[in-house]
């Protein structure tokens, strides 16, 4: 997984809360058996119209937001299906950190695991924010993960909370599964002794 | 200390605890469908890892498959194929518990656990699926895993988590007749907002959530995850023991005995601590459907499209899109939206229950919509509803009697609705696209979908209910 460890760039507004991970990527595109590939087709039916045809109002369709590599975004951000493909898809687009006041759970867990960061601030420093974002090119906001701030384009310094446990992986690029399997020792005996308390299972 | 529900799981399966709170949980069920899973197979193949369970994991195809009588001779969409081949491949060589897209115990995979006795009480249950909180019926810890957590559930039978905090919903007095299970978590995630219950793990209680079949209570519980929850629980009860007893994966004997003992201590002990607590009272509750395109948008079938002037926040504008997109007017009556199509199926209401409510509405009439149709969730609850009459009661009335899958709840099988076709849907999402794109989407109980087939537009079931026959 790739390392997160600082990011300056351009973010692109949706102030449209409750944005779902149907949205995100339907659920045609679900069908792939890879993890890959999947930007061409990240918001795809608020991107393209019935012809396949990019919808220019659409915010990652207007040149400055082409490249942008953080959205800042409604309430709520990635509600509904487990789908991990969201976060790919995004991932794949070249999103790599989101800012709201609100994810779903499953769509947050999933972030982490794409070397991806979502960051929880409150409604007043979104708003912040989203003005920058609004500004396109002009106004780059900067986040230093090790530090847990977020610079606004005129430098006001906001801090965010994260688990120590998500930021120490994000930071280094870390296998959950590898980490995971150093611990087999204790997964076997918590087996050996669930075993005997619940022989049902 | 006293616990709650969600404590007393919680506990009984921490495998390792790190200073920070990050904890280590094991997981007794993992259940995969074909959607989310090829990329977890794949990745234990390319570093070379096994499934270290395979005997607590079960296979079953749902979301890609056709649920039209022609499926045995395959699946004609080339991408879809190859996913439900991948679970086949993948589900042999792993060697985990497997039921084919033609076994007749083939089903939602959130039909198909509690159907076969895999799902009991104070399990940790997990599934790349945010409708796994449907589980939590039995009184068993069950949420929805992304495909890498899928991939890790796989290797060590385990995941990481940090523990969400204690939420409990109580319903309290009894239902109203024409008001189900489905209008109880409508109304909830209605009262809460789809991110009420973020970060909580919601206990349903009450006199209202007691009297529920099983079947009513995974309908509640399933729609858990709609309101932002990690997972919805009901205590088990003397409905819950009966309804597992005897299943093909049950316990017996012996081990029924001692497990009938433990599942007797899982209830929340008195004094125990909430961190958030909502009550409504059943009688006022009403059947609802939903208008907009969050499920939090529900309303009594009583009332009228909202103004979205009438919100607040970024509500407004999320409003005043769902109306453009339902091509809906503030202040219509919802009783007047006509309604195209009806689904009646998935994991939220494709149990023999569904099917009596919706089939004792329609008995002996005709539809009035341009297509209605009945997806059984799982082959056994269609090869039940026909010995029972029920899918002759569908076909007489005019709708198609489909095999079992996820079908036009996420369409992403043939079943699709077309822009701008209406559908009266007793699945869990009324998002933008989910049911096709441009398809607009009302979400009900089974027997107010069954009422909207049979009048063509959006329908009180109370006043069919006032009408002699």
């Amino acid at each position: 997984m790739d390392k997160f460890t600082t990011l300056t760039g351009v973010a692109a507004p949706m102030p449209l809360v409750n944005i779902d991970t149907d949205m995100i990527i339907p659920k045609q595109f679900l069908k792939t058996i890879q993890r890959t590939g999947l930007g061409k087709n990240l918001f795809d039916e608020m991107r393209y119209d019935d012809a396949g045809h990019e919808i220019p109002d659409f915010v990652l369709n207007q040149p400055a937001y082409r490249n942008a590599q953080i959205l800042i975004a409604g309430d709520n951000f990635g509600c509904g299906s487990s789908r991990e493909h969201a976060p790919w898809a995004l991932a794949d687009f070249g999103i790599k950190a989101i800012i709201s006041t609100s994810y779903a759970d499953i769509f947050y867990n999933n972030c982490f695991k794409n070397g991806m960061l979502p960051i929880v601030l409150p409604q007043a420093q979104v708003d912040i924010l989203m003005e920058d974002a609004r500004k396109g090119e002009n106004a780059r906001i900067a986040i230093d993960l090790e530090a847990q701030t977020v610079t606004s384009a005129d430098g006001q310094v906001f801090t965010f909370e994260l688990d120590p446990f998500k930021k120490h992986c994000l930071l280094n690029g870390l296998d959950d599964i590898g980490l995971t399997l150093e611990k087999a020792a204790s997964i076997d005996a918590f087996e050996a002794l669930a075993t005997q308390a619940r022989p049902w299972v | 200390m006293p616990k709650t529900l969600y404590d007393k799981i919680w506990d009984a399966h921490v495998v390792h605890e790190d200073a920070d709170g990050t904890c280590l949980l094991y997981i007794d069920r993992h259940l995969v469908h074909e959607v989310t899973s090829p990329q977890a197979f794949e990745g234990l193949r390319l570093t070379g890892r096994k499934v270290r369970a395979p005997e607590k994991t079960i296979a079953v195809p749902d979301h890609n498959v056709p649920t039209t009588p022609d499926r045995e001779q395959g699946i004609e969409n080339p991408e879809s194929r190859i996913q439900v081949d991948a679970l086949d491949r993948n589900a042999r060589e792993f060697g985990v518990n497997y039921y084919p897209v033609n076994d007749v115990r083939q089903g939602i995979v959130h039909i198909v656990g509690p159907e076969q006795g895999w799902t009991l009480p104070g399990m940790t249950v997990v599934c790349g699926d945010s409708h796994t909180a449907t589980h939590g019926a039995f009184g068993a810890l069950a949420h929805g895993i992304g495909t890498s957590e899928v991939e890790h559930v796989l290797a060590t039978q385990t995941l990481i988590q940090q523990k969400s905090k204690n939420m409990k919903v109580e319903i309290t007095g009894s239902l109203r007749p024409g008001v189900t299970a489905k209008d109880i978590t409508l109304s909830v995630i209605g009262a809460t907002g789809t991110a009420g219950g973020t970060g909580h793990v919601i206990e349903y209680c009450g006199q209202a959530i007691e009297e529920l079949s099983m079947e009513g209570r995974m309908t509640v519980c399933n729609m858990a995850i709609e309101g932002g929850a990690r997972a919805g629980l009901i205590a088990p009860d003397e409905k819950t023991f009966a309804y597992v007893k005897g299943r093909p994966h049950a316990p017996k004997a012996a081990q029924w005995d001692a497990a009938l003992a433990w599942w007797k201590t899982l209830k929340s002990d008195e004094g125990a601590h909430w961190d958030k607590v909502i009550t409504l009272r059943g009688e006022d509750i009403a059947p609802v459907v939903t208008w907009g395109t969050s499920p939090e948008d529900v309303l009594p079938i009583t009332g009228e499209v909202p103004d979205p002037a009438s919100f607040s926040g970024g509500k407004v504008e999320a409003a005043r899109r769902a109306l453009d997109y339902m091509g809906l007017t503030p202040g219509q009556k919802l009783t007047d939206i006509e309604i195209d199509t009806v689904f009646i199926g998935s994991c939220t209401n494709g149990r023999i229950e569904d099917l009596r409510a919706a089939a004792e509405v329609v008995k002996g009439q005709k539809i009035k919509v341009k297509r209605a149709m009945v997806v059984p969730g799982s082959g056994l609850v269609r090869a039940q509803a026909e010995e029972e009459g029920l899918a002759q009661i569908f076909i007489d009335a005019g709708f198609e009697w489909r095999l079992a899958g996820c079908s036009m709840c996420l369409a992403m099988n043939p079943d699709q609705l077309s822009p701008g076709e209406r559908c009266a849907a007793t699945s869990n999402r009324n998002f933008e696209g989910r049911q096709g794109r441009g398809g607009r989407t009302h979400l009900m109980s089974p027997a107010m979908a069954a009422a909207a087939a049979l009048t063509g537009r959006l329908t009180d079931i109370r006043e069919m209910m006032a009408t002699p026959a």
